[in-house]
């Protein structure tokens, strides 16, 4: 059952060929079986989720149960889920149970999706390796000594391993397509504005964005279509219609014009991971869409503008965790200031204490227009780059990350070694613009994504060429050894 | 690059983040390779550029001045490290 898609377990699930409890039943024995060797899942929340199959199977009984009814995932333990803990990956939040769901969370389980438990994940979402978690990093199931990326690599390797058949996870810098590629998923980081951040622990706020991952552009639409709402609780959350991303995945991508940035074919590019790129957009060529060459000038900008942005936000955000209401308090403080800088000191991690210390450096009197200013307009000329090149085509290809999963500790000591692993995803959180990606080939046995950034709200067009490049490809279908 | 030591603590105080003396060089010296990576953004011509907030130009919206949430006092202090007659406690502030 664990190979079969979402579509396909909805059909099932519909048809009474199996039923949600069997179905649940299963992938909780492979998580309690798997998921030792790769530590993708923080908690698993069996008995919950044997309760909601029982009564996944009532509705579906009775007919007319939405499309994920019965259907279990993982959601990512930055979303709140009500009773159940949620830590972020952090020692600040290992002992916090929200008393009350994410938006997000919410969405599916009206729709009766059964949840399994929550994901590992780098720390507040900061990192692109999952070393940073509390929890120790996840260990990417194509090749146990390499990284799952991050954040989302809990997410992204229990996907891949089949410990479930989907899973919720969030972008900020990268933190959704980044984990796909490299562990051979499907991931959709929508338009900012498109899925409430309601209960969704802030890292940084005018960045963030949930999105689905699965083994299919299909399956991530169907989980979309659920994901996706507009929510009153969420002030930056865009009012306006979800359609439903499954009804255009069959059209044609005959005379689809897709822009190929050079500046994402320069330095630094694997050679092997360019080659399965360009592979893949000959495919799409082949397939009637016409490939044009464009420029994104501003692009090498995205990263150090991106390091002043995110971590400045961070600082503000992270604010509220200092040891009163919930979460990590430090043993004995002697008094107020003790208890704050202690908490902090002693429930972030390395990473995180690093972020906010430059974030805080970048807002801090005399620092604001030279930082934190100057990055908001060098935004702008990003974002511009984008209007630009979406006047002449319709999506813009290239590859998600410069190299397939590189080995744990590699890139330890550099922060900025790590941070330039997101060259090419940051740029589109900046802009605020949906972009996906598919699995499209494999370099020294691991897994290469294909980056597919789409105008804003465009996440049905991108959905469906992701969907035409897997009805002609096969990558999504591969599996890690000892996992089929 | 590197940040002064001094420089590092009042970031700290600032920060609420208590830091530990024999880091504090470490910590210097990666900040300062961050900042070195977002310098690059000083040679940048930015006259004129708006500086930009949220990519749709979104305002935040209004809505009428009534009560939404429902008093949950209880299930949100049984999640606080300490509390007392529905009082979040700290150490001692006023002596």
């Amino acid at each position: 059952m664990h190979n079969l898609t979402i579509a396909e377990l909805v059909k099932g699930l519909q048809s009474k060929e199996f039923t949600s409890v069997e179905l649940t039943q299963h992938f909780l024995d492979r998580i309690a079986s798997l998921d030792p060797a790769y530590n993708a899942v923080i908690t698993v929340t069996a008995e919950r989720a044997l309760q909601a199959a029982a009564a996944a199977d009532q509705r579906l009984a009775a007919g007319n149960a939405p499309d994920l009814c019965g259907v279990p995932i993982l959601h990512k333990d930055i979303f709140c889920t009500d009773g159940v803990r949620t830590s972020c990956g952090s020692k600040m939040l290992d002992n916090f149970i929200p008393p009350y769901n994410a938006t997000v969370v919410e969405n599916f389980e009206q729709a009766g999706a059964v949840v399994l438990g929550k994901t590992n994940m780098d720390e507040f979402a900061m990192g692109s390796s999952n070393e940073t978690s509390f929890y120790g990093p996840v260990k990417n199931p194509w090749a146990t000594d390499s990284v799952p990326g991050g954040s989302s690599g809990g997410s992204a390797a229990a996907v891949a391993a089949r410990l479930a058949p989907g899973a919720t996870a969030t972008d900020t810098g990268g933190s959704i397509r980044q984990p796909a590629a490299l562990c051979g998923v499907s991931g959709i980081k929508p338009t900012y504005g498109r899925v409430s951040r309601w209960g969704m622990i802030a890292f940084a706020s005018s960045l963030d964005q949930g999105g689905p991952m699965a083994r299919t552009a299909e399956d991530c639409a169907l989980l979309l279509n659920c994901m996706a709402s507009y929510d009153d609780k969420d002030s930056t959350c865009i009012d306006r219609e979800v359609p439903d991303y499954t009804a255009t995945l069959s059209s044609s991508v005959k005379g689809l014009r897709i822009g190929v940035p050079k500046e994402y074919f320069s330095e630094g590019l694997h050679p092997g991971t360019e080659e399965a790129v360009r592979a893949a957009l000959a495919d799409l060529e082949a397939q009637g869409a016409e490939l044009v060459e464009i420029s994104l000038p501003n692009s090498a900008l995205s990263v150090p503008a991106y390091y002043v942005i995110a971590p400045a936000e961070a600082s503000a955000n992270l604010s509220r965790f200092d040891g009163s209401r919930y979460g990590y308090r430090c043993e004995n403080p002697k008094d107020l200031e003790d208890m704050y800088c202690r908490s902090r000191a002693e429930g972030f991690g390395e990473e995180v204490q690093r972020r906010i210390l430059i974030g805080t450096y970048c807002l801090s009197a005399g620092y604001y227009d030279a930082y934190y200013g100057k990055s908001q307009q060098v935004r702008q000329l990003i974002q511009q780059d984008f209007v630009s090149a979406f006047e002449n085509v319709d999506l813009i290809m290239g590859p998600t990350c410069p190299s397939p999963a590189f080995k744990f500790g590699s890139k330890g000591d550099d922060p900025v070694a790590m941070y330039l692993e997101d060259i090419y995803t940051i740029a589109t959180n900046l802009a605020g613009l949906p972009g996906m990606s598919v699995p499209c080939g494999m370099v020294e046995g691991k897994p290469v994504g294909l980056q597919i950034i789409g105008n804003y709200f465009d996440e049905a067009r991108i959905l469906n060429v992701a969907h035409q490049y897997q009805q002609a490809s096969d990558w999504h279908t591969k599996a890690p050894e000892g996992i089929a | 690059m590197s940040i002064e030591r001094r420089e590092i603590e009042k970031l700290a105080t600032l920060s609420r983040i208590a830091i530990n003396e024999e880091t504090i060089s470490e910590v210097s010296q990666r900040l300062g390779s961050v900042l070195e990576l977002v310098d690059q953004l000083q040679a940048v011509n930015t006259d004129g550029v708006e500086a930009m907030s949220h990519p749709m130009q979104a305002t935040q919206r209004l809505r009428e001045d009534e009560v939404t949430e429902l008093n949950r006092r209880e299930a949100l202090q049984a999640i606080a490290p300490e509390t007392e007659d529905g009082l979040f406690l700290v150490p001692k502030v006023i002596e």
